[in-house]
């Protein structure tokens, strides 16, 4: 019962939310139902429930190792959410409900053992976050909206076609074509491998572009860029890990049908690839909210990487999920701050941010360092692990090219990062009430820093356990 | 069985080609729907043997929401917007057909060396699906209007619901039905975005959607 519990809560949320017929009260859904997910989450942690291995739905060890991270960043999202909603003038009748069916989604996604449930759930989430992404209503929020429906959409009618060729897959090899997980797996040795290399093939581009992997990340910088921080955040901190988690599931069963050197070899190509192409975008964008874009497409392209490397590979990348979802909340948090308060998002306009908002820039400075991996944030350590993993695996020229485009990525960022906190401020025509930096705006990004930090130096031992625990899931096999 | 599967597949890669060639949006509209409407029939020839309501219930919501449904849709967005050709596509009429059928002909010469079961292998289910695929993407990459786009993502749709009908037999009937709803709920939201896009653009050429780059 308590698994679905995380999904129905956060849906009747969304509905009463829509029903609410106070605009100024309603954003206070955010913050409440995310409590309540977060606690039912970790508790569901603490105490993991017995999984019924033919359930379509359940809070197995690879949902409990990501879900509670993508919940606590929806709970502290909920909490800006409440006093950015109070400083727009825009109705919140359609975005705060569904932010909530995204929550609701998200959980469903992640606790998905049934290849057409996730299918759904992602496609569902995809729909859900349009009328997030043209919340300001701008001409060039429509355009990104445009794009990333078309890109998105396109995405998740192959990763459909890939789903049927599993499917196909089992069908030929003898099976019934349950397309369960943990059928698929059983069956595994049987399946058919022309049919799981092309269904893994069409997997990978279909979710790889909910992912944003190069080169299929082209909505990424424009939706990101366009749609509000908190948008920016959840997209980039709990949709791209629910279909990193739909690859983890896929992966496995193509290792079990034997294909798993090729799976590995591909991830490894794209995930270099992503991180390459981010790093080099990054050196030339001109744009803090898009910089955060490419920087995602790095960071999804270093999961990937790690993922290749097997085993304690896989564990070093679901580390690096909450570090990359937290550390990257806070960063959009802060660039939502500065962005409302200079009216603009390009480093030609905006500049001298440390005498206009001293607070939030500091928040920005400092959460470039985290998310460039520099000691002792939590993305420094996983970092760290993945390339010692790859090492110690004898990749030692993906790991050299690897450790240049992050090298790149700083000089990218932090180009960027000090040509908007530098400098003498230009006078901005914003409404002043933009520039305050109140408590309900500057706490959260500062907490999920803080979160970061703190999960670099003292990893606790549940989150070990249950990262160790999905690595054991996702290979059964020593 | 196999001779009405391959009369009604082989009559939607017609109107594959007719969408290709055509430069009327409202031609390209009925293509679509009554590919739509084809292939919402095929359901009651796959399952002949076992027919019951689920069956006719996904086949009646599958034609009615191909055929009638997302066209009336299309077309209500063509009339707002004052469209009724796509006149400068990046890919021209002829290449589109040649790549089109150039892309069929591969289809049906490529399913020979596929792993099928035997009552897929020999009829044009598979080359079908492939083909239909093929020219959604066509239209997709060749086409500017945003109209001439979502027919493309429906072709798309259509070929990926046509691979799909080889589980019918398998797979469980309430993920079909989620699928089906969902890829009417995505097109239903395309729809709006088109509807709002021309409001703020006063065209469909996505083209001039061009603010955002490097």
């Amino acid at each position: 019962m308590n698994p679905y519990l995380l999904i129905i809560i956060p849906l009747i949320g969304a509905l009463l939310a829509a029903l609410w017929p106070y605009k100024k009260s309603r954003p206070y859904f955010l913050p409440a139902v995310g409590l309540a997910h977060t606690a039912l989450c970790f508790r569901l942690l603490a105490k993991p429930p017995a999984v019924d291995p033919v359930a379509w739905l359940a809070f197995d060890p690879l949902a409990s190792a990501i879900l509670p991270g993508v919940s606590l960043l929806f709970l502290i999202c909920g909490c800006y959410a409440v006093s950015f909603l109070r400083l727009k003038e825009q109705d919140n009748r359609v975005f705060v409900p569904a932010l909530l069916l995204v929550l609701g989604l998200l959980s469903a996604g992640h606790q998905a053992r049934h290849l057409g449930i996730l299918w759904i759930a992602t496609e569902a989430v995809t729909l859900a976050c349009v009328p997030l992404i043209h919340f300001s209503g701008t001409p060039k929020s429509f355009e990104a909206t445009w794009k990333y429906l078309l890109v998105g959409g396109t995405g998740i009618a192959l990763s459909l076609l890939g789903s049927i060729c599993l499917g196909y897959a089992s069908l030929h090899g003898g099976g019934s074509g349950d397309i369960t997980f943990a059928a698929l797996l059983e069956h595994g040795p049987n399946l058919s491998r022309v049919w799981v290399l092309t269904a893994w093939v069409l997997l990978l581009v279909g979710y790889g572009t909910k992912m944003g992997l190069a080169p299929m990340h082209t909505w990424k910088p424009d939706a990101y860029g366009e749609s509000p921080g908190i948008v920016g955040a959840l997209l980039a901190g709990g949709v791209t890990s629910v279909a990193f988690v739909a690859l983890l599931r896929i992966k496995s069963v193509v290792d079990a049908a034997g294909e798993g050197v090729v799976a590995s070899r591909t991830l490894l190509a794209i995930g270099l690839f992503s991180t390459l192409v981010a790093a080099l975008f990054l050196l030339r964008t001109r744009d803090f909210k898009r910089m955060l874009a490419y920087s995602s497409v790095e960071h999804m392209g270093i999961l990937c990487i790690a993922t290749s490397f097997g085993g304690a590979g896989v564990w070093a990348a679901l580390f690096h999920v909450w570090n990359n979802g937290l550390t990257k909340g806070a960063l959009f948090l802060s660039a939502g701050n500065l962005q409302r308060a200079a009216n603009s998002s390009s480093i030609d306009n905006v500049r001298g941010m440390s005498k206009v908002l001293p607070r939030t820039s500091i928040l920005f400075v400092v959460g470039m360092f985290a998310i460039t991996a520099c000691p002792p944030f939590g993305p420094f350590f996983s970092e760290l692990l993945i390339v010692r993993t790859g090492l110690g695996a004898g990749h030692g020229w993906a790991i050299g090219l690897f450790l240049l485009c992050l090298l790149l990525a700083f000089f990218g960022i932090s180009r960027i990062v000090f040509a908007v906190v530098d400098g003498r401020p230009r006078l901005y025509k914003s409404n002043p009430a933009l520039r305050k930096e109140s408590a309900g705006l500057i706490l959260p990004p500062l907490i999920l820093l803080a979160a970061s930090l703190w999960l670099g130096l003292f990893t606790p031992d549940i989150l070990r356990d249950a990262w160790s625990a999905a690595v054991l899931q996702l290979s059964p096999m020593p | 069985m196999n001779d009405t599967l391959n009369l009604l597949i082989g009559l939607a890669m017609g109107f594959n080609l007719l969408a290709l060639g055509t430069s009327r949006l409202p031609v390209l509209i009925r293509a679509v729907a009554i590919q739509g409407v084809l292939l919402g029939l095929l359901p009651l020839v796959l399952e002949a043997h076992a027919l019951d309501w689920h069956l006719v219930l996904i086949t009646l919501a599958t034609v009615a929401g191909k055929g009638v449904l997302i066209p009336f849709m299309l077309t209500r967005a063509m009339r707002a917007a004052g469209i009724a050709r796509e006149l400068e596509p990046f890919i021209g009429y002829i290449p589109s057909l040649l790549l089109g059928a150039a892309g069929t002909i591969a289809a049906v010469a490529v399913t020979r060396y596929l792993p099928l079961l035997p009552e897929h292998a020999g009829n044009l289910h598979v080359p079908g699906a492939m083909a239909l695929i093929l020219t959604g993407f066509i239209l997709l990459i060749g086409r500017t209007k945003a109209i001439s786009q979502v027919c493309g993502y429906l072709v798309l749709e259509n070929g990926i619901y046509l691979a799909g009908l080889l589980l019918i037999g398998s797979t469980p009937i309430l993920v079909e039905f989620g699928i089906l709803l969902d890829v009417t709920v995505g097109i239903f939201v395309i729809g709006i975005i088109v509807d709002r896009i021309q409001r703020a653009f006063d065209s469909l050429d996505t083209r001039k959607l061009t603010a955002l780059h490097e």
